[in-house]
């Protein structure tokens, strides 16, 4: 059984010309895959991701995400979704401002009904994980960038998902943090099996990952595994 | 789906972020609920001080006064007639039954004398049924008897104005006294009564037997007729009873034909009340409604800040979004700061428009009177602004876009 499975998905932006952004892609990603997603600017990597982030529907096409159709679910029912199978990580680390690490992390389990001890506990021991012991009262503005997306990957572990999506995770990063970072995703994926899918324009990036799919005006141009060193 | 308290921790974050547009934007609602409870609590006081002035005349008090007569085709006017007489009184104490008391009265103003102390005052010739008439005990002595109207005694009953200024701190009874320099006792002092409604000094009185007003003060009136009557009803239900068994009554005993007009005028002071009440609430809610324009400003203030905070917070929405919020979430955390907003400031609004009217009552010596009800009804509007003006802006920011509240700087 797949995790990730879309039929013949396509994305047209009625706003755009009637262009399609994602143009009838067939994909497969199994429990347990690490996969980098390359390509230009508007080659449909983006579009693709809100698709898998149930973040969008499909114009067309079946969407599979552990064999439920998530293609006709309604927008709560997508949040729901979002917020038990999925763990996103941006560019941007997208953390709430003038709110601590701590509740930042703790954002998700909001919505899912944790009780607030156990809200707390978790996120400390996702903080913990993290190597942010001591920080967990500090503001976004108050902890340097590696600190702040380590953060963001708190978030979106916490909840347990079956998925990571991670757009562009060292785009705002110096090379060292970046692959800090990354050494933590290839460990993720490693030691606990986790599922995740990368956006990156960079090959050395692509490179740590074991599955490399390239896009290209809306379609997969290639799809290879990484050669293990 | 979130739980109030994390909601409620969320929104009070969000408007201690921005201090000074939070508590601008109460300011409307402050000043619009305490307008709100001040205006109230000035109509309502003024409507118990009429009532209280009212009542200071008697309960279930109804006056007969005689009708207007007619002098060669130039109608006189109300009481230009002497039609009621001592007897009528005494007729309908005895077969009114819903009648409780009768007092007959003829009045006139007359000088009266202490010692070297003038002073001039009305003088009602009246029975002792005029206490328990107008509710109207006494400070001290004892009233004058049945035996004294018959025998045409020479005693009175002073009022406090009346006292205060003819004895000045003296002991007035068993004193003599000169009205029209006739010597009268002073046999009781009336309790203190106060202004009456159209601000007459009902304590500038004296009370002495009809009789006696008849043959030795008011001379000139024709024998037993008297210039009004007044009744006191068993009870507020009795009113109509007894002012229609009066009218039917004196009808038959002035022989009055069936297509005549009465020749007397029966007056109920609870119609006089009844209007003044009336007049009193018009202006209450005509006060309360132009206060509560202004707490629809301020709740139009709200919704203005709202959708403000929405804009502002496009990315923390879409992270909300993103994280698993669902529509009701985001809707229920701006419904609640709008409701925080509004519902501190209607309680901050409460407690001025309580202190606002209290020092209005004591400085411009008006009184006010802050019923509970006003206070629940300003809390409640507030709330329903709250909500109200809440819901569209909440509404707005639970259909943005994730993907494109994510993008947004």
């Amino acid at each position: 059984m797949a995790l990730i499975e879309t039929e013949k998905i396509s994305k047209v932006y009625t706003l755009g010309g009637g262009l399609a952004a994602l143009d009838g892609v067939s994909l497969k990603i199994e429990q347990g895959e690490f996969v980098a997603i390359m390509g230009p600017s508007g080659s449909g990597k983006s579009t693709f991701m809100n698709l898998v982030g149930c973040l969008d529907s499909p114009s067309t096409g079946r969407y599979l995400l552990e064999s439920v159709d998530v293609g006709d679910l309604s927008r709560d029912e997508l949040a729901g979704i979002r917020n038990e199978k999925i763990g996103f990580v941006f560019q941007g680390f997208n953390l709430l401002s003038r709110t601590s690490a701590l509740e930042n992390v703790e954002l998700p389990m909001l919505y899912s009904n944790v009780p607030a001890t156990e809200r707390k506990h978790r996120a400390l021991a996702g903080l913990k994980a993290m190597g942010l012991e001591g920080w967990e009262r500090h503001h976004p503005n108050q902890l340097s960038g590696g600190q702040q997306q380590r953060v963001a990957i708190a978030r979106a572990l916490v909840n347990n998902p079956s998925l990571i999506l991670a757009d562009e995770p060292t785009g705002n990063l110096d090379t060292k943090t970046g692959s800090e970072i990354m050494a933590l995703f290839v460990r993720l994926n490693r030691e606990k099996g986790l599922t995740i899918v990368l956006v990156t324009h960079e090959s050395d990036i692509a490179a740590m990952s074991r599955r490399i799919i390239k896009f290209l005006d809306g379609r997969i141009v290639s799809d290879e595994p990484v050669r293990q060193p | 789906m979130i739980s109030i308290p994390s909601t409620l921790k969320i929104s009070l974050r969000a408007l201690r972020v921005n201090k000074m547009r939070s508590s601008l934007t109460m300011l409307g609602i402050i000043i619009g609920v305490s307008a709100v409870i001040t205006m109230l609590a000035v109509g309502t006081g003024a409507s118990a001080k009429i009532t209280e002035q009212i009542s200071t005349m008697g309960s279930n008090l109804i006056i007969i006064v005689p009708g207007s007569t007619t002098s060669g085709g130039a109608r006189l006017g109300g009481g230009s007639q002497s039609t009621l007489s001592r007897d009528d009184a005494e007729a309908i104490k005895n077969e009114c039954p819903a009648v409780a008391e009768v007092a007959p009265i003829l009045n006139g103003a007359a000088q009266v004398v202490y010692g070297n102390q003038n002073w001039s005052t009305g003088i009602y010739g009246t029975t002792p049924g005029i206490l328990e008439v107008r509710d109207w005990p006494l400070a001290s002595g004892r009233p004058f008897t049945d035996q004294d109207v018959r025998s045409a005694t020479k005693v009175c009953l002073l009022g406090q104005t009346v006292v205060d200024n003819l004895f000045g701190g003296m002991d007035p009874l068993g004193q003599i006294v000169r009205i029209k320099k006739v010597p009268f006792t002073v046999v009781g002092v009336l309790a203190r009564k106060g202004q009456s409604l159209v601000g007459q000094d009902q304590d500038d009185t004296i009370y002495i037997p009809v009789t006696t007003a008849q043959n030795k003060i008011f001379g000139r009136s024709i024998p037993g007729m008297v210039r009004s009557i007044m009744v006191k009803a068993r009870s507020k239900e009795d009113l109509d009873a007894a002012e229609r068994q009066i009218t039917e009554l004196l009808r038959q005993r002035h022989r009055v034909g069936p297509n005549q007009e009465d020749d007397f005028t029966v007056r109920n002071l609870t119609q006089m009340m009844q209007v003044a009440e009336q007049s009193t609430m018009i202006m209450t809610l005509l006060l309360g409604a132009i206060a509560s324009v202004s707490m629809l400003v301020g709740g139009i203030g709200i919704m203005n800040i709202m959708l403000v905070s929405v804009t502002e917070r496009t990315r923390e929405i879409g992270i909300r979004m993103a994280v698993g919020a669902r529509s009701w979430d985001i809707r229920l955390q701006f419904i609640i700061e709008a409701l925080t907003l509004s519902l501190i400031g209607g309680m901050v609004g409460i407690a001025i428009g309580i202190a606002g009217s209290k020092i209005l009552s004591v400085a411009a010596d008006w009184p006010t009177v802050v019923s509970p009800l006003s206070i629940f009804f300003a809390f409640g509007f507030s709330a329903f602004i709250g909500i109200f003006f809440g819901f569209y802006p909440a509404y707005k920011a639970s259909l943005l876009n994730p993907i494109e509240a994510l993008r947004y700087e």
